[in-house]
């Protein structure tokens, strides 16, 4: 596959001023929300420590947690499977749906199944998936990826969805409510959930010591799809293990004032053994996370318990639209992820940060994003994925950096040419920020001619 | 190799150095009243609070609920017109207009209240209903989460679910709606246990 483009795909999300006004807007009250959230807490900092260290135990031990994992899931009746990749968890899932007879799988938001392209899989061969979450569902009818790991609609409007709605289900477009159209879905997914043979859910967490898995959702469909089937199927990733209860009490109090700025979820949802005369089948899955657990530089991004607040607070996320990141995870966290999965596709995504460093600022788990953002554009210049202009711009400024006399030289002429150069010369193929961007207007001086004047005492600097 | 042993020598391969698991302290801040502290959580979360039971329970659901006429009890207390045991197909429980169940816990800081198998018996009648009213003792309610996570219905139920309030959804507009695909509203009724 060609190499992904995002500034591309962010430029003509940008054409649409209302649909890019909407998703930051949104995004930027959420992120207000988590603020809030995280100021109710007294222990939040000491939280956000206690969660980092945990995972990271966790996964310097991740071998022996991920068997006891699995050894307390069969004690509690459970069916344990191991998939190195995607085409393997498919079709560990496909096989479990065979040996059912199911023709029909009605499954919770999990985005390890968006990874693993699960669903086109699934209905490849004549399996009919139900999206239950309102979010994907409303992707899913318009054969759309999620924008956001949280919530997948969000860079749609409401009249986007009535739209959709009319057009699919025959509602009311003229009504542009979001209880109504939530009604709609509700009253149309309904009656899939009480027929289908099978349901499906991810993990937001599975835990070693008791062998549940856990998962967390607003509006009861993983609970909805894990118990009204008799028969059902968790996928998780290797990197989901957690210890003990005591220690999902900390990333519970996180998760949610993180992702939505909301105490907890309606639901946080255990599950750890089939009901009587039902199966339970969990697949834990590698795909790649195994070889990233040993990137040194990487590592951390696997104590990612995917709460968006990154994404929520990145200014080129909330501007671009999370689409135009063509990758599972967007955002920041997609930035340092995603390439681990196929570099080539995603060798351009690690420069799509103004690597301001709120989203490492604002991750529960403290992962050093913006660092392993910088990490990342070593990398790709190291292995020669980036195209010529960005590249030449950073030979510059690499050249300048590390020059101090050199720096205030070129930021002085930076000022100047700002105020003097003419607006082609601003914005011309070399800089791609410019092309749906004002540069803001220049200082009037720098700040070490500011420092030089207002704060030197003894000549140096 | 079978990729279980492929998937482990690898992870044992590439795992970091070991470090260490902290203690998690239970943070504890004793509020004056924790029965006031699960109501303003509870009520956050858009869920409805009763301080005692009702003198006349039955006339309390006509009231509230004047179109109900399935009512799924899962308590002692009053006996409604079902029994979770009369689904023995789990789906049907979709005809219940309001389900009555106790829960061993609740939790101060989130109004959450935990459901399992045991008190629930079919699943579905928690989520399938349209309503719920759920009865709580207030001495089973404690602080925070941390305290929660000590109860041993996570290490002993086959499903066990922390439920906060009526199902919603944010998905449109960032705005939460209720409901989603859960209940419609979420009552608890302080109601010792007899």
């Amino acid at each position: 596959m060609s190499a992904v483009d995002q500034a591309a795909s962010a430029a003509k999300f940008i054409e649409d001023k209302t649909h890019e006004a909407h998703f930051d807007e949104l995004l930027w009250m959420i992120r207000q929300k988590r603020d809030y959230a995280a100021s109710q807490v007294p222990e939040w900092e000491e939280l956000r420590d206690l969660a980092s260290a945990i995972k990271e135990h966790t996964l310097s031990n991740l071998a022996e947690y991920l068997e006891m994992f699995e050894a307390s899931a069969k004690r509690n009746g459970a069916i344990v499977h191991w998939a190195l990749d995607a085409h393997e968890h498919n079709q560990i899932v496909y096989d479990i749906l065979q040996s059912w007879n199911a023709d029909a799988l009605v499954k919770s938001k999990s985005m390890l199944t968006e990874e693993c392209d699960t669903m086109k899989f699934l209905e490849l061969r004549g399996i009919t998936v139900t999206e239950t979450d309102l979010g994907e569902r409303i992707q899913q009818l318009d054969h759309e990826r999620p924008a956001h790991i949280v919530a997948p609609a969000w860079q749609k409007t409401t009249q986007d969805v009535a739209n959709l709605f009319a057009r699919v289900y025959g509602s009311d477009p003229t009504k542009v409510d979001p209880v109504y159209l939530a009604h709609v879905m509700r009253e149309h997914t309904r009656a899939l959930i009480l027929e289908a043979k099978a349901g499906m859910t991810g993990g937001n967490f599975a835990i070693s010591e008791t062998g549940a898995i856990v998962t967390v959702t607003n509006e009861g469909n993983a609970d909805l799809s894990g118990n009204t089937p008799a028969r059902r199927i968790h996928s998780v990733g290797i990197e989901k293990i957690i210890p003990k209860d005591e220690h999902l009490a900390v990333f519970i109090r996180l998760l949610t004032r993180s992702a939505t700025g909301m105490p907890i979820t309606q639901y946080t949802s255990h599950f750890r053994g089939p009901r009587e005369g039902g199966e339970m089948h969990i697949v834990i899955v590698d795909n790649g996370r195994s070889t990233r657990l040993g990137m040194e530089k990487f590592w951390l991004s696997l104590k990612c318990i995917r709460c968006a607040a990154c994404m929520n607070t990145c200014p080129v996320f909330r501007r671009s639209g999370g689409l135009s990141y063509g990758s599972t995870y967007m955002g920041p966290i997609g930035l340092i992820t995603m390439p681990t999965f196929d570099i080539r596709r995603y060798g351009e995504l690690p420069f799509s940060s103004t690597l301001n460093g709120s989203c490492s600022n604002v991750c529960p788990v403290k992962i050093n994003i913006h660092e392993q953002i910088y990490a990342w554009r070593s990398v790709m210049d190291e292995q020669h994925q980036i195209k010529f202009p960005k590249k030449e711009a950073m030979i510059v400024a690499g050249k300048v950096l590390s020059h101090p006399e050199a720096y205030r030289i070129a930021t002085e002429a930076t000022e100047t040419a700002l105020k003097e150069l003419p607006r082609f010369a601003i914005y011309n193929h070399f800089n791609p920020w410019g092309y749906h961007r004002d540069v803001p207007a220049p200082a009037k001086e720098t700040f070490h001619q500011w420092y030089k004047k207002n704060r030197m005492r003894n000549g140096s600097a | 190799m079978e990729t279980r042993d492929k998937i482990l020598s690898s992870v044992l391969k590439n795992q970091p150095a070991h470090r260490e698991l902290p203690q998690v302290p239970m943070f504890h801040r004793n509020p004056e009243s924790l029965v006031s502290a699960f109501e303003k959580s509870l009520k956050y979360m858009t869920g409805e609070f009763v301080h005692r039971p009702p003198p006349d329970f039955a006339a309390y659901l006509r009231n509230k609920f004047p179109d109900a006429k399935i009512i799924c009890s899962a308590v002692p207390e009053y006996a409604g017109n079902r029994k979770p045991e009369d689904y023995t197909n789990w789906s049907d429980a979709h005809d219940i207009d309001v389900t009555i169940v106790r829960s061993p816990l609740g939790v101060a800081e989130t109004g959450s209240v935990l459901l399992t198998e045991k008190e629930l018996r079919v699943n579905t009648i928690g989520f399938l209903a349209h309503d719920i009213v759920i009865l709580l003792d207030p001495k089973n309610i404690v602080e925070n989460i941390h305290d929660a996570y000590q109860h041993p219905a996570f290490r002993e139920a086959k499903y066990a679910v922390l439920m906060t309030g009526p199902s919603g959804s944010a998905d449109i507009e960032g705005t939460t709606v209720h409901p989603a695909q859960g209940v419609t509203t979420l009552t608890v009724i302080m109601w010792p246990v007899s």
